[in-house]
């Protein structure tokens, strides 16, 4: 008898483990498909093969050799004779009258550029010749209205592009274009250029070591002070990187997540208090409360921040309270489930020595939220400095403006990367840093 | 002996009130340099705003109010322009959905290579920690914003540099879980001779789903969020369709809010919609 119910119940146990079985086996199947179903889906509807094709292959090598070099332009103006030299083409790297890179010749009127292994590029008269080792030499002279090429004997190589008003031969070593106005010469050197002073200034083109004796002794460049002054202003407010703007703006975008999250902190404290069912017990109160968090999330951060630019006009006050805004919502709704969730007992003990209310909350709740919200906060504090970048590049402020300026003209990538390079390091700092306050805090609070 | 006992205590006495005075020191010190910093900080960001507070404080509902009377004005537009929207927002969630998708695949493998006890590769560990802190610390924004230099723009840029921070974020909360799981499992697999995908796959991966399932579903929550946000900076989904609206200003104000209605009901309606599930999960039914 016993037996045939053990059977029978086996029997129901094999059958209900097989089925289990079975359920488990259509799940592992139909997950994946349906995953699979949807990435297709996706696949098509954002037109993957479309971008695939599209993708700007040669902004690609752009962006990569502006983060590891620089050019410097020696343009002759063929219509005046007049030949610049600028680093990057731009008005801030130009090499004053009488300085010239040791690789640019100028002699009664022929400028020699000099690229290096044995390519040299030279402009005499109003023609140009380019010395290509293991090719021949190019010469290009004005012709009309347009210019004429000459080359080496056979077939032209697939690195020079020439037509009637323009020729331009690319190079390992270099870049050499002309047209009727304009003759350039591209040469590409490693590092960013004058990161630490720009030409103008009396410290470029010096060595480390000569620096440093400068720094230390050496006789007063501007006798108004001491030349380590003067180096560090000069690198501060350095026209091409302006490194002084950029630490501002570093340290507005640290505000405004400081600002944001403490704020938000401080406000939703008390509220949620008011929205913790074990400390308030009116049920409107609490539902209303809860209601006003959910609505100050919902409205999204985006949303909140077009709002407040509208009525504080850029700046990172605006930024600061945005975040303030958003993170109210998440706060109460954090703290007052903390809340909800304390031991009563610590409270009760208090209030048994005939503690106000106030005090109560201050020593029978507080030690015990204390370490949440702590670490609460501080996590928000370190996601916020992400957040900060983003709201920053919308209403205008702090290094996220910064980044999109430079990633809109296009050009500057080697700027691009510097930020890019000290957003990072920034978020990477407030997290250690947010890692370390929560040891030391809630380290002592955890001990009392 | 007992003189002794009492000086004893009221030694005891004395060194707690001192301690304690001093820790009141210190926390007063503490409020006092945070509030500082605090009425400092508001006051520069303040100064360095176009607008000041005070003065903008009394605008704070002129522009909600002005946009509010345009769209009652256009109510009638209200639900036609929200149709009109909804393959926008489609785009919106998808691009959080697919970057959930993969930012939780990525982030799942860098969590198991890079846990102890786990990892495939031990000598590895530390590699693919940093590797993850450095893919956490990437903001979004500066991904998708040099992406749409390469790529154009589109939903394609917003949706791998979510992925991306995806990957770095989940990874660290999944180690943190699959730390947590038996190792019985994986011993007893690698006994029968499982490879290493094998007893991932079967010893620990069963553990862990829940809460992996729960962190993917909050990360997704987020993740919408940030899409409408890079919408709006770069190119793609809702976001942008609100900031064409907004540059336009005044006349399109109904666009505005049948925009703002749709984005905030999406939140809302999958912020509900995950906790619910998160809770199942992690309660477990």
């Amino acid at each position: 008898m016993a037996a045939m119910i053990s059977t029978a119940q086996a029997g129901s146990l094999g059958d209900a483990a097989v089925a289990a079985f079975d359920r488990k086996r259509r799940l592992a199947f139909t997950v994946p498909a349906v995953v699979l179903l949807y990435l297709t889906y996706v696949f098509f509807a954002f037109d993957i093969p479309g971008i695939v094709a599209n993708a700007r292959t040669d902004n690609a090598a752009i962006l990569l050799s502006d983060f590891w070099s620089y050019k410097t332009h020696v343009t002759r103006d063929n219509r005046t004779g007049n030949v610049t030299v600028a680093i990057e083409g731009e008005n801030k790297g130009t090499y004053p009258p009488g300085r010239l890179p040791d690789w640019v010749g100028m002699q009664d009127g022929v400028t020699r550029i000099d690229l290096g292994k044995g390519y040299e590029v030279v402009y005499e008269g109003e023609g140009a010749r380019f010395t290509v080792p293991d090719y021949g030499v190019i010469r290009v002279e004005p012709e009309g209205r347009g210019i004429r090429l000459e080359l080496p004997e056979g077939e032209v190589p697939s690195w020079i592009n020439a037509s009637s008003a323009r020729v331009t031969a690319t190079t390992p070593q270099g870049r050499f274009s002309m047209t009727r106005n304009r003759t350039e010469t591209f040469r590409y050197e490693p590092g960013w250029e004058l990161f630490f002073f720009t030409l103008d200034s009396p410290f470029s083109g010096r060595s480390v070591p000569e620096l440093a004796g400068l720094a230390v002794s050496g006789e007063r460049i501007d006798p108004a002070r001491p030349n380590i002054a003067y180096m560090l202003s000069e690198f501060w407010t350095n026209k091409m990187w302006r490194h002084g703007d950029v630490a501002w703006a570093l340290f507005e975008t640290v505000l405004m997540a400081f600002l944001g999250t403490m704020g938000a902190a401080l406000v939703a404290l008390p509220l949620a208090f008011l929205a913790a069912s074990n400390f308030t017990p009116a049920r409107i109160v609490r539902f209303a409360l809860r209601r006003v968090f959910d609505f100050v999330r919902g409205v999204d951060g985006l949303i909140w921040t077009i709002i407040l630019s509208r009525a504080f006009g850029p700046g990172p006050l605006t930024g600061s309270l945005a975040i303030l805004m958003t993170d109210t919502g998440s706060f109460g709704k954090l703290f007052s489930e903390a809340l909800e969730n304390i031991d009563r007992k610590q409270v009760e003990g208090v209030q048994s020595t005939g503690a106000s209310p106030i005090q109560q909350a201050r020593f029978g709740v507080m030690p015990q939220i204390v370490p949440v919200l702590l670490s609460q906060v501080l996590y928000f504090l370190e996601s916020n400095t992400r957040s900060a970048t983003v709201i920053g590049a919308i209403v205008g402020g702090g290094i996220g403006l910064l980044l999109t300026q430079a990633i809109i003209t296009q050009k500057d990538w080697e700027e691009v990367s510097y930020y890019i390079i000290l957003i990072v390091l920034m978020v990477m700092a407030m997290d250690s840093l947010s890692g370390w306050l929560r040891g030391l805090l809630i380290g002592r609070a955890g001990r009392t | 002996m007992t003189d002794t006992a009492s000086a004893r205590s009221g030694d005891i006495r004395a060194d707690y009130l001192a301690h304690a005075r001093q820790r009141q020191m210190y926390s007063g010190i503490l409020l006092l340099v945070f509030t500082l910093l605090m009425l400092s900080g508001f006051q520069l960001a303040d100064a360095r705003n176009a607008g000041g507070f005070w003065t903008g404080i009394h605008q704070f509902f002129d522009f909600p109010s002005e946009v509010v009377s345009e769209a009652i004005a256009k109510a009638g537009n209200l639900p036609g322009l929200m149709w009109t929207f909804l393959p926008s927002l489609i785009e919106t969630i998808n691009i959080a959905g697919v970057a959930t998708l993969i930012g939780a695949c990525g982030g799942a493998l860098l969590s198991l290579l890079s846990t102890r006890g786990l990892a495939r590769f031990p000598a590895l560990i530390p590699v693919f920690r940093r590797l993850m802190d450095a893919m956490r610390a990437i903001p979004e924004i500066v991904i998708a914003l040099v992406l749409i230099f390469l790529l154009g723009g589109g939903p394609v840029p917003a949706m791998i540099a979510i992925a991306f921070h995806t990957t770095g974020a989940l990874g660290k909360l999944f180690s943190e879980v699959s730390e947590n799981a038996d190792r019985k499992p994986v011993e007893g697999l690698a006994s029968a001779g499982a490879s290493w995908s094998q007893s991932m796959w079967l010893g620990v991966l069963p553990q862990v789903m829940p809460n992996w399932l729960s962190y993917a579903l909050l990360r997704f929550e987020i993740n919408v969020r940030a899409s409408a946000i890079l919408g709006f900076v770069g190119s793609g989904g809702i976001g942008y369709d609100l900031k064409t609206a907004m540059q336009w200003g005044q006349g399109r104000y109904d666009q505005v809010v049948a925009i703002f209605l749709l984005l905030f009901a999406t939140i809302v309606v999958i912020d509900q919609v995950s906790s619910h599930f998160r809770h199942k999960l992690v309660k477990g039914h």
